[in-house]
């Protein structure tokens, strides 16, 4: 099936099997590594992107339902003013372990706060909700978010 | 063979579901993990697959008469942002999977998929919802729970699609909620209860009450509601153990990985206790 979505900005045209993951286009089509397959059902969100500036896993996403979108990856997102701020909060806070959960955890952040720019710290942990890290026990990626609100002031 | 469609309008949809033996899909976050086959080889579906969750008739969320219209293809989160939903259903809504899935998954989706432990459908149930189902020619309109009719198993028919899903727009003071899980975010339920009352002088107007995930479909008796109506809030608080047994026979969970029958028959009594003890005023949904 033939399919033109936005990637990271640019427009692209694949014909690919309409039930291919999403997941499997970045990472196998376009060498776009830093979205992780942790769980492959939509449970651990290490392979979180943004769709239409929201987040959603890519490990649920059939290549039919690309058509149009415009999806942005942590590769994308890490060349813009927000995507800066959220990875030095996430270095300085050392909310980062092993780093395999981090890519998705910084695309949650993002959709977090582009729908809330100043959430309590309740609503940071039911934004990040759908993101699993088994290292670093979550108090320093909430303080991340946190550290990301206060830096980048005015940014979301 | 054909491996997908992706209709531009609703009414090319229901011509593709006429001449095809298709597989509609809207969000996916059910499909595509139901049909998984790991990394890098993608989900294997035996059907070709029709793509229905853009289609922009199945989108929108409006009242009109009395009743509150959703399109299927609505997804969970922007059942959370609309003022026409009910805010016991978006409690409901707000404790389903994560942020992100919720991005994706659709109310239709919930519905069609027909899981016991979907969390949109106890709700659904208690308010009276139906369902408006098209084929190329026809539309008829059903009850859910006479469209659910077992576990992932409805009455669609092979050339249909749910078009409408009707909620009738009522405002009911009392509410409640409960989802009972092994965590907050995430989580499947165990046991869930929704229930709606409307209470005047210390007497019941209206009672619903629902169970999720106990029982093959959501469990919801009208005669029990109805022998209730009309009593006073502190006759059915005195009578809750004869009530419970009224639901004891209904209420039949299964042993499986995520609780146990007896867990789930204790918790599902305990709930129906504290809804009855609140009925003389608002807790607000407690989760």
């Amino acid at each position: 099936m033939k399919i033109e979505f936005i990637l990271n900005g640019e427009t692209q045209t694949i014909d690919v099997h309409p039930a291919r993951r999403l997941l499997d286009i970045l990472r196998e089509d376009f060498h776009l590594t830093a979205v992780k397959e942790g769980c492959g059902e939509g449970e651990c969100g290490a392979c979180v992107v943004l769709m239409d500036g929201k987040a959603v896993n890519s490990c649920l996403i059939p290549a039919g339902y690309l058509e149009g979108k415009s999806i942005l990856t942590p590769e994308g997102f890490k060349e813009t003013p927000r995507g800066q701020i959220l990875e030095e909060a996430f270095i300085e806070a050392g909310a980062v372990q092993c780093g395999f959960c981090t890519p998705g955890f910084i695309m949650a952040a993002e959709s977090l706060l582009n729908e809330n720019p100043n959430p309590t710290n309740a609503q940071i942990r039911e934004g990040l909700s759908g993101n699993l890290c088994r290292c670093t026990g979550y108090q320093m990626i909430f303080k991340a978010v946190r550290l990301a609100i206060e830096k980048g002031e005015g940014l979301w | 063979m054909v491996d997908a469609y992706r209709p531009k309008t609703l009414s090319e949809a229901l011509k593709i579901r006429n001449e095809t033996d298709c597989l509609p899909i809207a969000g996916g976050t059910d499909l595509m993990v139901q049909k998984a086959r790991g990394t890098g080889l993608g989900p294997g579906f035996e059907k070709p697959l029709l793509f229905v969750g853009h289609l922009p008739e199945l989108q929108r969320i409006e009242k009109k008469e009395g009743y509150i219209h959703i399109g299927p293809a609505v997804l969970l989160s922007e059942l959370l942002h609309n003022p026409l939903i009910p805010d016991t259903f978006k409690k409901a809504v707000a404790l389903m999977a994560s942020p992100p899935s919720r991005n994706l998954a659709t109310l239709g989706g919930n519905i069609c998929n027909a899981s016991p432990a979907g969390d949109t459908l106890p709700f659904l149930y208690a308010a009276d919802a139906e369902l408006l189902l098209e084929n190329h020619a026809f539309e008829r309109r059903m009850a859910i729970e006479d469209f659910i009719t077992g576990p992932k198993q409805t009455d669609m028919k092979p050339d249909e699609l749910l078009t409408d899903i009707i909620i009738p727009d009522m405002d009911f003071p009392v509410t409640y909620y409960k989802k009972v899980g092994q965590r907050r975010g995430m989580s499947l339920t165990k046991a869930s209860f929704h229930g709606l009352a409307d209470v005047l002088d210390g007497y019941v107007e209206d009672l619903r009450m629902a169970f999720g995930s106990v029982a093959p479909t959501v469990v919801r008796s009208r005669d029990i509601e109805n022998s209730l109506i009309g009593e006073s809030v502190n006759s059915l608080k005195n009578r809750y153990q004869e009530i419970l047994e009224l639901y004891e026979p209904l209420i039949q969970p299964i042993d499986d990985a995520r609780s146990t029958a007896k867990y789930r028959k204790n918790v599902c009594f305990n709930m129906l206790k504290d809804f009855l003890n609140h009925l003389e005023k608002n807790q607000g949904d407690i989760i």
